[in-house]
């Protein structure tokens, strides 16, 4: 306590300032969740059409390595409230890997959609019906915009690995990694709705 | 004093891994669900589910539950506010 009095920190503001944050974040997302629900009440059959193409396995595996790094993410940040920071600095690390693994393959499955000629504005998309148009549209902005926010996670985990490793992350003062992991959590939460919107339309 | 409350607050690594064990499964109970092919009923229980999940990961990877009321309180207003937003909007398209 007296390290983070003597540095003028305030923890529980920095926590609040995150998750005033991250409110911003669930009316961002919200926003097109919206968009969502009307194309989808009114296209139902042509949005289960196109959900069919979308690799089942790939969203799945997706979904597991995201909780997982939730978990690595959330034992890190108890590892080094307990004052272990070679565990935290693995944990750390093994949610850097996890979050590269989920790009990778989001690579892959945005890579064989466009070698099908299927991107926003394409030729082959534009000759689909609309509600397959909508449903690709979204598709690509809502999993484009979690990919931004991984991409970006990743470079704040990176960050937060490099404070760790130099002891400016300590027991004493963590709230710079309480506040990445919220981010990050909050991330793998999104993560959570698009995969059923996306890849379960029943 | 506060920082020694929270280091203490969730800090066993057992009570993580059971929170992502659940989750995992329910994760298999939600693409089992999606198989049947229930319809419209299939993408309530759907959504029913992420918000379980997604509940889980507020409350306890997110330490949600340890926050004090001020927080848990302005936390309603975005979730509110969304459910008006989409939910009159929904109305709006439907009923046109």
């Amino acid at each position: 306590m007296n390290s983070a009095v003597q540095s003028h920190k305030d923890t529980a503001g920095a926590t609040i300032g995150m998750w005033l944050f991250l409110f911003t974040e669930i009316l961002l997302f919200g926003g097109i969740f919206m968009l969502y629900a009307v194309f989808r009440a009114k296209h139902g059959g042509e949005f289960h059409k196109a959900a069919e193409e979308l690799n089942r396995f790939a969203g799945a595996a997706n979904t597991v390595i995201l909780l997982t790094s939730s978990l690595t993410m959330a034992l890190a940040l108890a590892a080094i409230r307990k004052g272990d920071k070679t565990l935290s600095l693995v944990l750390q690390g093994l949610t850097i890997l996890l979050a590269c693994v989920f790009l990778a393959i989001k690579y892959i499955e945005w890579s064989a959609k466009i070698d099908h000629g299927i991107y926003p504005d394409s030729p082959v998309l534009l000759n689909l019906p609309k509600g397959e148009i909508l449903f690709y549209g979204l598709y690509f902005v809502m999993t484009g915009l979690h990919g931004l926010h991984v991409i970006i996670g990743l470079g704040v985990l990176t960050f937060m690995f490099s404070a760790t490793g130099k002891g400016k992350i300590n027991s004493n003062d963590f709230v710079g990694l309480e506040n990445s992991g919220l981010y990050w959590h909050f991330v793998d939460m999104v993560w959570v709705y698009l995969f059923p919107l996306f890849y379960l339309v029943t | 004093m506060r920082e020694d409350l929270r280091k203490q607050e969730g800090s066993g690594y057992a009570a993580y891994i059971l929170i992502w064990l659940i989750l995992l499964g329910l994760t298999v109970v939600t693409v089992t669900v999606s198989r049947l092919s229930l319809g419209s009923t299939g993408a309530v229980i759907s959504l029913a589910i992420a918000s379980l999940k997604a509940g889980l990961i507020l409350l306890f990877f997110m330490h949600l539950r340890h926050e004090g009321r001020l927080l848990k309180g302005i936390f309603l207003i975005p979730i509110v506010l969304i459910s008006l937003i989409i939910g009159f909007t929904f109305l709006d398209v439907w009923y046109r």
